[in-house]
């Protein structure tokens, strides 16, 4: 077996340690951004960015649950919108909860959990490390 | 700089048209735009075509290819759900810029059925259902649901524009649907992305709209009687905001272009008889009642409420039926909404006529994002 691959390049799994997710800082300005990036779209800075290490640990700002998507999706499911404590906001599926609207609440807290990619597999037959995010 | 207005315009009756081609339906509302205005092709300077399907098929002269090929500069866009606005705008630019005295703008498209959008594949595996859904339904109803936290919107709330939209598309001919909705149908509808269910998404159809837009100078000269002017043309895309590169903001967007539109016209919110607004599902409707200033922030549940948004309400909104049930031919849209507007402005809008209707605004979005809105006002 090797070893999975990651579903987004700012998921980063290092030699030794937990999986996590890496994000671009602005010096400037602060704004927090998902991927590498030298400009600031806030302040327009260049070369002012600085790698950082994103928080495991957000409250929920905005959801739906998806009941139709795209053929082989396994549904319903909740597509959630995190914002990461410190900065930052990531979309992801909300697992381990019922897809129910009345047991969902506005900004509970989450916490950004990692696994293989729902069985998921590339053209060469290699599987991926996703992230998902849980109640705490 | 001349006051732009709208001499002629026209839409096709939107629906599905499998075995037409998309400059073949583009023509058709040319022609139609052409005749309403008492022009020919040939007394065209330029045409600015909108589509989003074939955007790097040369549909405006493909047209022309149709309907007459007088050599005219031809300028194709591509905008998503703004596509229409934006021709519309170019053309508007090129008489306000002093180039032009009359010009052409279409817009079509031809849809397939079916979710629109999705989270893209990129390298690797698809991302669709795994970080989320790049739906459209689901990616709107995300937005909805921030109203939701923000105000406790409700379900009922949203499926209650949808019930609107459709009782007023009844009085459209040109409408893809002419049905009523009542509310529960709404809510027992097929959920596709909770809050919105089939109901509450856009009909994708085909369909096509035209426009033919003259300076002042060429609007004297062929009469003012059915010209409608141009007050405002105002455009934005997404400024910074916090979450827009992860959760698309149509909000800040919209209040950018709203802003510039009102200056331009020197006019506010309460001055707009009738709004054509981009409800591409029910969940956007109700944020864009806020956006463009029709009320305060946190009133828009209210405005549906208490019917003040509905035909013979105090500003109504999408009384052609809007996208939700007239349908959107996404390119089209843009073009379909002055339409209307127009059509009422001019007092020929039949049952649904906004009585008095002397001021009309028009609003599209496109995810990515681009706002268009356009505040038309009657002549005589």
């Amino acid at each position: 077996m090797s070893k999975p691959l990651p579903v987004v390049d700012y998921l980063k799994i290092p030699e030794k340690g937990e999986p996590y997710l890496e994000g671009y800082r602005c010096k400037k300005c602060n704004a927090t951004y998902l991927g590498e990036r030298n400009v600031c779209s806030k302040c327009f800075a260049r070369d002012e960015m600085e790698v950082i290490r994103l928080s495991d640990k957000g409250t929920l700002h905005s959801f739906a649950i998806v009941y139709r998507s795209f053929p082989g999706i396994d549904v319903p499911y909740v597509s959630a919108i995190v914002d990461l404590e410190g900065g930052g906001t990531i979309k992801g599926n909300l697992i381990n909860i019922e897809p129910d609207p009345d047991k969902i609440e506005f900004s509970m807290p989450v916490k950004v959990i990692f696994g293989d990619a729902l069985g998921r597999k590339d053209k060469e037959g290699n599987s991926y490390l996703s992230y998902f995010f849980e109640p705490i | 700089m001349s006051n732009v207005y709208v001499m002629g315009v026209d839409m096709i009756k939107f629906g599905r048209f499998p075995d037409r081609s998309v400059p073949n339906i583009g023509a058709e509302a040319a022609l139609m735009a052409l005749d309403d205005a008492g022009l020919g092709i040939q007394d065209m300077q330029a045409l600015y075509c909108g589509n989003l399907g074939q955007a790097s098929g040369m549909v405006g002269q493909r047209i022309l290819q149709e309907i007459g090929q007088t050599g005219m500069p031809v300028v194709n866009v591509a905008n998503a759900c703004a596509t229409g606005a934006t021709a519309f705008r170019e053309a508007w630019m090129s008489i306000k810029a002093g180039m032009y005295d009359v010009v052409l703008a279409v817009g079509v498209e031809q849809m397939g059925k079916g979710l629109l959008g999705g989270a893209g594949t990129g390298d690797g595996i698809p991302k669709e259902g795994l970080l989320g859904s790049g739906t459209m339904p689901c990616v709107f109803a995300e937005a909805g649901m921030e109203h939701a936290k923000e105000y406790g919107t409700t379900f009922e709330q949203f499926a209650k524009i949808s019930v609107k939209n459709h009782h007023h598309s009844t009085m459209n001919p040109k409408a893809m649907y002419q049905i009523e909705t009542p509310l529960d149908d709404v809510m027992n509808a097929e959920m596709i992305s909770y809050p919105n269910t089939k109901l509450m998404c856009s009909v994708n159809v085909d369909g096509s709209a035209a426009a033919v837009l003259v300076s002042e100078k060429k609007a004297k000269e062929l009469g003012m009687a059915r010209a409608v002017k141009v007050r405002a043309s105002a455009m934005a895309s997404d400024p910074y905001t916090d979450r827009d590169l992860v959760m698309p903001d149509v909000n800040a967007c919209t209040r950018l272009a709203a802003k510039d539109a009102y200056e331009q016209a020197g006019i506010g919110p309460e001055d707009v008889n009738l709004v054509e607004l981009h409800d591409c599902f029910a969940t956007a409707e109700m944020l864009h009642y806020e956006n463009l200033g029709l009320c305060k922030d946190g009133e828009a549940g209210k405005m549906i409420d208490e019917g003040h948004v509905e035909l013979g309400g105090k500003v109504p909104v999408n009384v052609s039926g809007g996208l939700l049930s007239k349908g959107h031919p996404l390119g089209a849209t843009g073009i379909a909404n002055i339409y209307e507007i127009c059509t009422h402005l001019r007092g020929e809008a039949g049952k649904r006529q906004v009585e008095g209707a002397k001021i009309g605004m028009t609003h599209v979005i496109g995810l990515g994002t681009a706002c268009g809105i356009h505040i038309l006002e009657k002549t005589s």
